[in-house]
């Protein structure tokens, strides 16, 4: 048995039928680590002392009965924008190179709360700001499927260390499909709850209006155990959505039968890989023979999202990242003559390019003269989709929709053309805009052995409907018994 | 759209960043591809809609008024490139 290839539940049932220890299986994740890392590129910092450590604590306490819950001892990574106390939080910045956050995020507390253990932390795209975690100021992060391609981004090196078996499972941060993405390229499950489910306190804000923590994990069940210990009211996030807690693992039933799916023309237009396309009309099929219910629809706002998308995130991202100034936290230009100079010099020295342009196009469309033409009209569009959104899920339970237009691109392909980098995101932001919940579910592979994904949209708040939808999918196909090559 | 050397400066400015003379025709060209795509949303059919600014309609979330502890200050200041006294140093301003 190669504990490395375990879902998460399997682990829980080796721990409690005594097969395995909590220290035999961090040290076998750690040591795959250490195998596949210099393939993968997938970690910023590994923490494998640390829970080496608490392994052997948590082990203790089982063995004592002082620790009774069934996820004590299991391992994650964490997207390295989500803070953790005493351990570096970077975002994939040389802005934040050396940045311990003195607190842990409310997702990092919860995780503690199950005695969770932390391998470390993942790398991204800078500040979460791309679709290919090329943009990560220390590493690029390789597809385990083919390592010349990327594994998608910005949670990356959350996607390609769940693929490679370096990690059980792993958190991510998804604002215009930056969970989603990655997991479709690196034949993994992605979900992004509902804006609001899970608390965004300790997340380092990139777009706070559209900005959710998800989930990155080998099945939909293991998807739905981790969304149990994240999802919950905070205070702490004034978003945060103060509803009654549910179990997520309840809802995965095995069944489809009336379930009434509505398939958006304008997502399987031009632009669509062929072959993606294919692999998702037989996604169709499959939901019909087992009793799903498929009517084709309109999101006619699809046109408009992507460019609604860009225009909202990088204005928000313009005013979240004015706080990097080099005086509380972050990176300080060496030379500075005065006050203003310092803050625009460490912000120059420690901004990577993408990050730079995005500031830049969010600080145009929100200056004097053009917040009306961009700013406020993405804001009127915003509210175009989700009404949009609202009228379709007044027929159908679910949406499903591909989760990118292509597979996992090579690395470089895209990276100096902004523009195009973006358009890979066009299938994922208009759930982003509207806020609802999304899953992307492995559905094949193309002829050249690339993992193909799917999406399904659910309304707000409905996640146990769309899991239920992918964990039927999934128990009914094969797809998931798909394991990388690490081609080369 | 075309975005002039003055204004990407004039942008920059406001951002607070600095922009090399050899990036600066780059990201011209760049801002310009991005704003002739997003451009696109003037054709939309927004008359008339309110605009959005969250995913919820939630609007101003009070909490209690309650007096909590909070973090140490030294741990607040632990990532402060310089400080002094329990305090942020920052360079001199008048």
């Amino acid at each position: 048995m190669d504990i490395t290839e375990l879902t998460v539940h399997e682990l829980q049932d080796k721990l409690k039928n005594k097969e395995l220890t909590v220290q035999e299986i961090t040290s076998a994740y750690i040591n795959r680590i250490h195998e596949k890392e210099k393939d993968v590129q997938a970690f910023i910092t590994v923490t494998d002392k640390e829970a080496m450590e608490k392994a052997k604590l948590v082990q203790e306490k089982i063995e004592s009965g002082e620790i009774q819950n069934s996820l004590a001892g299991i391992p994650i990574g964490i997207k390295d924008n989500i803070c953790t106390k005493g351990i570096k939080t970077t975002c994939a910045s040389k802005m934040l190179e050396n940045f311990v956050s003195p607190y842990d995020a409310t997702v990092v507390e919860n995780l503690n709360k199950e005695n969770i253990i932390s391998l470390g932390k993942l790398n991204m795209d800078e500040f979460a700001m791309g679709g290919s975690t090329e943009y990560s100021y220390f590493k690029k992060t390789r597809n385990p499927w083919n390592l010349n391609k990327v594994p998608g981004g910005s949670s990356g090196g959350s996607a390609a260390a769940v693929a490679a078996g370096m990690v059980p499972w792993a958190l991510g941060s998804d604002t215009g499909g930056s969970i989603r993405q990655p997991a479709s390229f690196c034949g993994i499950v992605g979900l992004k709850p509902t804006y609001g489910l899970v608390s965004r306190y300790g997340l380092v804000a990139f777009a706070s209006s559209l900005d959710q923590i998800g989930t990155l994990t080998k099945d939909v069940e293991d998807a739905a155990i981790l969304l149990n210990v994240i999802a919950g009211h905070d205070e702490k996030d004034t978003t945060s959505a103060n509803i009654e807690k549910i179990d997520y693992t309840k809802s995965l039933k095995n069944d489809v039968k009336g379930l009434k799916i509505g398939i958006p023309k304008e997502y399987f237009a031009e632009g669509i890989n062929k072959e993606v396309k294919e692999s998702i009309e037989q996604v169709i099929e499959k939901y019909k023979s087992l009793g799903a219910i498929i009517e084709d629809c309109s999101l006619d706002v699809a046109q408009y999202a992507l460019a609604t998308y860009y225009i909202i995130a990088c204005a928000e991202a313009s005013s979240n990242l004015g706080r990097f100034d080099g005086i509380r936290y972050g990176y300080r230009a060496e030379k500075f003559d005065d006050l203003k100079s310092l803050f625009r010099n460490s912000r120059s020295e420690g901004f990577g390019k993408e990050v730079k342009r995005r500031i830049i196009l969010g600080t145009y469309v929100l200056s004097s003269g053009y917040y009306d033409a961009y700013y406020k009209k993405a804001q009127q569009v915003r509210t175009l989709v989700k009404n949009e959104f609202a009228k379709n899920f007044s027929k159908y339970d679910v949406i499903l929709i591909p989760t990118s237009p292509t597979v996992a691109f090579d690395i470089g392909a895209k990276s100096n053309n902004p523009l195009e980098m973006y358009l890979s995101d066009i299938c994922t932001v208009s759930i982003n805009i509207a806020g609802l919940p999304g899953i992307s579910v492995p559905c094949g592979l193309d002829k050249e052995g690339l993992p193909i994904g799917f999406q399904l949209v659910g309304n707000y708040f409905d996640e146990k409907t769309i899991l239920n939808a992918a964990y039927t999918y999934e128990q009914n196909t094969n797809f998931k018994e798909n394991k990388p090559q690490f081609k080369n | 759209m075309k975005v002039s050397k003055e204004e990407i400066l004039h942008i920059a400015k406001l951002a607070d960043l600095n922009l090399e003379e050899s990036e600066i025709d780059t990201y011209i060209l760049n801002l310009q591809d991005i704003l002739n795509f997003a451009n696109i949303v003037n054709n939309a059919p927004v008359e008339g809609l309110k605009e959005t600014i969250a995913a919820q309609d939630t609007y101003n979330v009070f909490r209690k008024d309650e007096i909590k502890e909070s973090m140490e200050r030294d741990e607040l200041l632990q990532n402060a490139p310089e400080k002094q006294e329990g305090m942020f140093k920052i360079p001199k301003v008048l």
